[in-house]
Formats: C-alpha cells, sequence, structure tokens
C-alpha cells in the first residue's frame, strides 16, 4: 500500500529538486539528471523536519495512550496483588498465566463470549443481507426505507438497553399482554438472559450489517442479474447462484467486523444484567469480566492476562482479514 | 430494472406479473421497516404515557394524552441536560482533535518525503489493532497519575489521535493530482498554504466522512467514559447517564428513563439524516473498493 504513495510522491520531489536547483544557466531538465546538491540535500532535510512536526501529536498520543500501555500490559501479567489493599503488587513471572487461564472464571466467560457471538453474527448479517436484497431496487421512496434500515447503527448501546430492558420487561407494555409471562424474567433467567443481550445487539447492528451489504450489492453490475433473469434464472436460483458468490468478498468482511464488534460487548451486560443479579455468571462475557476483575476485584495482572487472550483473538480476525483484502487487491489489479 | 417511474407504469399494465411484483416488494419492504421501527416506536410512545398506563392492557399504541413533563423530568431531575452537555464537549473535543492530528500526520505521509516514512505509516496503522480493552487497564493509571480521572482531559486525550483517520485522509490527499501541487509550488505556495487552501478543501467528502465516524464512535462511547469518570459523578456522558437512570428505575419512573433514551438518540438520528451519505462512506471505507 505505502510504496504506492511514495512512488507517487516521488515525481514531485524531483519537481522540487529541480526548482531549488534553477540556477542560471542550468535548464530544469538538466538539473534534475545531476546528482543531489547541497541545496537539494538542505531541502530535503528541511522536508523531513516538517514531516516530524507535523508527526508529533500523533506519535506522542499513539506512544503514551496505546504503545505504552500495550506493552505495560505484559508487564502486568507477571505480577500478582495481594488480595488487601494497600499492598504492592509482587513479581511472581510467568506463574499466574497458566492458573488463570485455567480458572473456571475465565473459560466460563470465553465460553459465553463465543456463544453470544455464535448467536449474534450469523442472525445479523443474514438479516442484513435479507433486508439489502429487498432494498436493492428502483422503486419510489427507497431512500425512505433505507433510511429506516440504517438507521439502528446510530442506537447506542446504552439506548438499545433501555428500549429493549423495557420491551423486555416482564410487567410493562407487549409481553404480559401476549401472554408471554416466564418466570424468571427472561433478563433473570439463566436460559435466557444471554439471549436476550444477543437480541439487543443483532437489532443494534442489523444497520451496520445492511449497510455493508447495500454497499457490496452495489458493486454487483446490474447487467449480470438482468442477463441471468432473461436467461430464464428464477429468484432464488439468482439470489444462490449469483448474489451471494459475487457477495462474498462482502459477506467475508461483514462477518469478520461483526465478529469483531461482537467479541468486545459490553454495555448491554453492564447496563441490563446488574452485579447482584443472579444469572450474572452466565452473561460474564469477556470485557464484563476484565472490568469486574480489574475494578471489582482490584487484580490488573488477572485482567492484563485475560485482555491479552482477547487482544490474540481480535489479532487473529484482523491479520485473517487483511490477508485477505490484500489477496483480493492482486486480483484486481 | 426500469431507469424510470413512467416506464414501469407502461410496463405494468403490458405484465401483471411485474406489477403484483412491485407490490410484493413494498409489502416486503413496509413489513421489514415496522419490525425494525417498532422497538423505537414503542420507546417513544411508552416515554408520553402516565406511569400507570404503562401496565394497562392491551398496551396504548398512541399516547392518547401525551406527557410531556416526562422529558421536562428526564431533562431537569434526571440530569440529561448535565449528561448531554458532557457528551458533546467530549464529542467536539474528540472530532476536532481528531480530525487536526489526522490531517497534518496524513499530509506528512502524502505529501513529504523523509526517513522511515514508511515504518511510521505501518505504526500508526498497528494502533488500529490494539483494542481499548488492553489499554484501557494502564490508561486509568495514566489519566489519574496526571490527575484527569473524571475531567474532560480524561474523557478526550486518549482519544485524539486515530489511525483509522490518518489511513483515511492519507488516500484522500494521494488523489489530489500531482500537476496541482507543482502548480502550487510554481506559485511560491509554501506547504502550510498548499496544506490549508489546497489539499483539505479537495479532501472535505473524506474530512466530512471522518467526522461522522469520529462523532458516532465517540458519542456512544461506553467502556471508557464508565471506567474514566467512576460512573457515579457528574461528569457522565449521555451513556453512562442512562445507566444511571435506568438502574435507579422503579415502575413509576420507566416513563422519564425512556424519555432520557429518546434525548440521547435525537443527536443521532439528525446526523444520521444530514449525513447518511458520509456515514455509509466511512463505515464501508475496506468493505468496496
Amino acid at each position: 500500500m505505502s510504496s504506492v504513495g511514495d512512488a507517487a510522491a516521488a515525481p514531485g520531489m524531483a519537481a522540487l529538486a529541480a526548482e531549488e536547483l534553477g540556477a542560471p544557466g542550468a535548464s530544469g531538465s538538466d538539473a534534475g539528471a545531476s546528482g543531489p546538491s547541497h541545496g537539494l540535500r538542505r531541502r530535503l532535510r528541511k522536508e523531513a523536519g516538517l514531516a516530524y512536526l507535523l508527526l508529533v501529536p500523533v506519535l506522542v498520543l499513539f506512544g503514551v495512550f496505546s504503545f505504552y500501555p500495550f506493552l505495560r500490559n505484559f508487564k502486568l501479567m507477571l505480577y500478582k496483588t495481594p488480595p488487601f489493599p494497600g499492598l504492592p503488587a509482587h513479581y511472581v513471572g510467568v506463574k499466574q498465566i497458566w492458573p488463570t487461564l485455567t480458572s473456571t472464571q475465565f473459560t466460563q466467560s470465553l465460553v459465553t463470549t463465543i456463544v453470544f457471538v455464535v448467536l449474534v453474527v450469523p442472525l445479523s448479517l443474514i438479516l442484513g443481507l435479507v433486508l439489502a436484497v429487498i432494498a436493492h431496487r428502483k422503486l419510489k421512496g427507497m431512500t425512505v426505507y433505507r433510511m429506516i434500515f440504517s438507521s439502528t447503527v446510530v442506537s447506542s448501546v446504552a439506548v438499545a438497553s433501555v428500549i429493549f430492558g423495557t420491551l423486555l420487561n416482564p410487567v410493562v407494555g407487549l409481553l404480559p399482554w401476549l401472554g408471554i409471562n416466564p418466570t424468571p424474567p427472561a433478563l433473570e433467567s439463566t436460559t435466557w438472559a444471554l439471549p436476550s443481550v444477543a437480541l439487543i445487539t443483532i437489532w443494534q447492528f442489523l444497520g451496520l450489517s445492511f449497510i455493508i451489504m447495500s454497499a457490496g450489492l452495489q458493486s454487483v453490475p446490474d447487467e449480470l442479474m438482468e442477463a441471468a433473469r432473461i436467461d430464464g434464472a428464477g429468484a432464488w436460483t439468482r439470489f444462490w447462484r449469483m448474489t451471494v458468490p459475487l457477495l462474498s468478498p462482502t459477506i467475508f468482511f461483514a462477518v469478520v467486523v461483526s465478529t469483531i464488534y461482537a467479541f468486545q460487548a459490553f454495555g448491554a451486560v453492564d447496563i441490563l444484567i446488574g452485579p447482584s443479579n443472579a444469572v450474572r455468571l452466565h452473561t460474564n462475557v469477556l470485557i464484563y469480566n476484565i472490568v469486574n476483575t480489574l475494578q471489582v476485584e482490584n487484580n490488573p495482572g488477572v485482567a492484563a492476562i485475560m485482555a491479552t487472550v482477547l487482544f490474540l483473538i481480535l489479532l487473529g480476525l484482523t491479520l485473517l482479514q487483511m490477508r485477505f483484502l490484500e489477496r483480493r487487491v492482486s486480483y484486481a489489479r | 430494472m426500469p431507469a424510470e417511474e413512467g416506464s414501469d407504469v407502461v410496463e405494468s399494465y403490458k405484465r401483471p406479473k411485474r406489477r403484483l411484483r412491485t407490490i410484493g416488494a413494498y409489502v416486503a419492504l413496509t413489513a421489514s421497516a415496522i419490525v425494525v421501527l417498532f422497538p423505537i416506536y414503542v420507546t417513544v410512545v411508552n416515554s408520553l404515557l402516565k406511569p400507570d398506563q404503562l401496565v394497562e392492557q392491551p398496551p396504548p399504541l398512541f399516547p392518547t394524552h401525551p406527557q410531556w413533563h416526562n422529558y421536562v423530568a428526564a431533562w431537569t431531575t434526571a440530569h440529561m441536560s448535565k449528561y448531554m452537555a458532557t457528551s458533546a464537549i467530549m464529542t467536539v473535543v474528540i472530532v476536532a482533535g481528531q480530525l487536526v492530528t489526522s490531517i497534518l500526520a496524513a499530509y506528512a505521509f502524502a505529501f513529504l518525503r523523509f526517513p522511515f516514512k514508511r515504518t511510521l505509516f505501518v505504526v500508526c496503522l498497528t494502533t488500529l489493532m490494539i483494542p481499548l480493552e488492553v489499554t484501557f487497564i494502564t490508561n486509568l493509571d495514566t489519566v489519574t497519575s496526571l490527575h484527569w480521572f473524571n475531567t474532560y482531559e480524561g474523557l478526550a486525550v486518549p482519544f485524539l489521535a486515530t489511525g483509522f483517520g490518518i489511513f483515511l485522509l492519507r488516500q484522500a490527499f494521494l488523489q489530489i493530482p500531482r500537476d496541482l501541487q507543482e502548480a502550487a509550488q510554481l506559485d511560491g505556495y509554501g506547504h502550510l498554504r498548499f496544506m490549508t487552501r489546497v489539499a483539505v478543501p479537495l479532501a472535505r467528502p473524506s474530512l466530512a466522512a471522518l467526522a461522522v465516524f469520529s462523532f458516532l464512535g465517540a458519542w456512544n462511547q461506553y467502556l471508557w467514559p464508565l471506567v474514566s469518570t467512576g460512573g457515579t459523578t457528574p461528569l457522565n456522558t449521555v451513556q453512562i447517564g442512562l445507566k444511571q437512570i435506568l438502574t435507579g428505575t422503579e415502575v413509576s419512573s420507566i416513563p422519564v428513563s425512556l424519555a432520557g433514551a429518546v434525548i440521547a438518540f435525537v443527536p443521532l438520528v439528525i446526523l444520521l439524516l444530514v449525513f447518511q451519505k458520509q456515514l455509509v462512506r466511512s463505515l464501508t471505507a475496506g468493505a468496496v473498493k
């Protein structure tokens, strides 16, 4: 990626050098051909100085708030905090890593997160794709429908939680009227609490999923679909034999992006399942576990270990996506 | 597919099957729209009810006597006004900061030649792979030792630089024709003037996409505002404020908490209505093209 940019910048540089070397008697092209002179070097040094100056803000911010904490996380993993407040953490090396990874608190939380991801990702993507397909026609008023289908992308996790917290309330509104009156209520049931939180997340993801799928559909040439239609392929065949294969890069992108988001779910659990709720152990997604370990149990070492596992999962997903995108780019050129 | 409405009408007389399909499409679209919007609609209705109407059966599907004072209560006694102000200040600072730092860095990567350029660009992109869930543990300590715990600085400063923004704007800057840069140089434009008068105005679509994207991200942030303010102080963002309102909720104040949710949602609905194009552009960066 970056090499393309550098190459593109080169002609500009040649012009710069030529201008700088525009001494009397020497034509522009001659000056460009001659080796770097004192003036050119000074010019380049000045340019490099300016570049570093422009980069200072981002490099300082990234250094302090991204790279330093990232590296310190590995150090934290090696320190154990005593269970009594006020005592300093002491070095234990790699000793607490394995017990943490095999603790039921962690494995349960990892399994819960994976179940959550499996509930959220396929459903939100399928629903998003269905919406994108039915909205992929030139009809009057389609702008309004597209706006509606995209709308949940701007909903925050807190807004969605308040909305669904009330919808799922056992006393208020629809559920009691429909006669759906489970005891315990959905958000306090060991079976239904996690699916309820997943439902909220699916609704929240629907907008993003629709937007990504629509963008993908728009890149599928209409003539291709029209040709298939004229050849007598029915809607169902066209969908499975043409739309889905042509859309596979988009679907892959959507899978990775929404998996990454789903692994980072936290807010809905924090808001809807209080710390005192009996089902907390069944909705203890990774981030909730990390925050709880850090703030309630005051144990940064163990929190750092779990955060590292999350990082490795997200890194794997990102690399998968990058490798895939790179391959696609090389096909395209 | 017909390009114009008129030809659609003409054809639909010729082909009743086609007309049927159009009607079917509208039915599917409308049904889906109702399902997607239903939770929001119920929330708006419920936010305008009297508390005892909430348990009525069947539930009212229209507020016959809208209780607008629920919104007044959410704004004042439930402190939504304070939460909105905190979120607005934090969001504006983050959006402005991200735009400025990204413009500066992207300009260097797109237009200047300097040693370690590739390496530094990769370094900037690497930050996209470091999740907040890893960094917040140490950032809490950093912010505390800077005496920024529970302050606007603590809320905003860690987010003033973004690898995504640098990437997006560098792409935009690279699309500016080289001829233009050379012409500007011949006219005696220095880098600062070229940046502010030529590069930034030409990159406006990408700047808008970045601004909308970082607005959405900042306004909807949850984890960091929760831990970096302690979550129980007046300096809460709307998201944390909603949690405060909701967790202290009895049935009687449900309409007020729903009114709070509607208030928190309004700026984002405006964002969607006005900047849908830019939003789509930023969200699909990397997906298509």
